[in-house]
């Protein structure tokens, strides 16, 4: 029987692992839905993608930068820019058509409702 | 005159040794760009999750001290977590050719930019002959 951490490491195992920018991702669950939060600043939210589809979520993008005009010696660089990908297979089903996403603070959160079905905790069973 | 490279350089804070580790707090570093026009240096610090109302930019003789706190999530259960600590921070002693009452700073989308002006008699000129 898989542990609840290996079903957590596979959750994040099944997409190709992306290369380059890898933005920090952070899940969340409460009764009525999951949260998905990215780390994107610096960008616009046109440039960032976002989309669902069999249960694994996929947020995806470009960071770009442009140095100002006058610039003249860059001494320091640290930011990672680049493509990326990140995929989430989703513990339980959405309500696709309610999904909320918004871009703050350079942080990127989706908010996924659970579908009615998989709120339901009890089903009723009649015995013949 | 002291290398361009230098002019501001990251200070490493030690930890405070009398904290226990209980209440040690963790602070994330956040990453920079350092970049030099010919009127000032530009530093731009990625601080994701932090508003202008939890961001303390603070100037003490030549030491620059950036820091911001991010907002915990409060009601919802973690299920999986690559963020770093809550807080950002990060220390850099800035070279005397700075002017440090005139630096400006903006903040969006999560990168906190600076405008660290040169003092005027470093600024390259030209110089006539006659």
């Amino acid at each position: 029987m898989a542990t609840l951490r290996d079903e957590l490491d596979n959750l994040f195992n099944q997409a190709r692992v992306p290369e380059g920018y890898v933005p920090a991702l952070d899940l969340y669950e409460d009764k009525d839905g999951l949260v998905v939060k990215v780390e994107l600043p610096g960008m616009k939210k046109e440039d960032i993608s976002i989309s669902l589809e069999d249960e694994v979520l996929t947020v995806s993008g470009e960071r770009k930068y442009e140095a100002p005009q006058d610039a003249v010696t860059t001494c320091r660089c640290e930011r990672v820019l680049g493509r990326f990908e990140r995929c989430v297979s989703l513990p339980c089903k959405v309500d696709a058509g309610k999904i909320n996403a918004v871009y703050a603070d350079g942080v990127l959160t989706v908010t996924l409702p659970k579908a009615e079905e998989a709120k339901l905790k009890q089903i009723p069973i009649t015995i013949k | 005159m002291k290398g361009k490279m230098n002019a501001v350089v990251e200070q490493n804070e030690k930890p405070d040794q009398t904290q226990s580790t209980e209440t040690a707090q963790e602070f994330a570093a956040p990453g920079v760009n350092i970049l030099e026009t010919k009127d000032a240096y530009l530093l731009e610090a990625e601080m994701p999750g932090v508003s202008k109302e939890s961001l303390n930019i603070g100037v003490e003789g030549n030491i620059l001290t950036l820091a911001g706190r991010r907002q915990p999530v409060v009601r919802a259960n973690l299920l999986y977590r690559e963020s770093g600590p809550a807080d950002f921070r990060r220390v850099f002693e800035l070279d005397s050719s700075i002017e440090t009452d005139k630096i400006t700073a903006t903040l969006e989308q999560g990168i906190l930019s600076l405008t660290l002006p040169k003092a005027e008699e470093v600024k390259p000129r030209r110089i006539a002959v006659n």
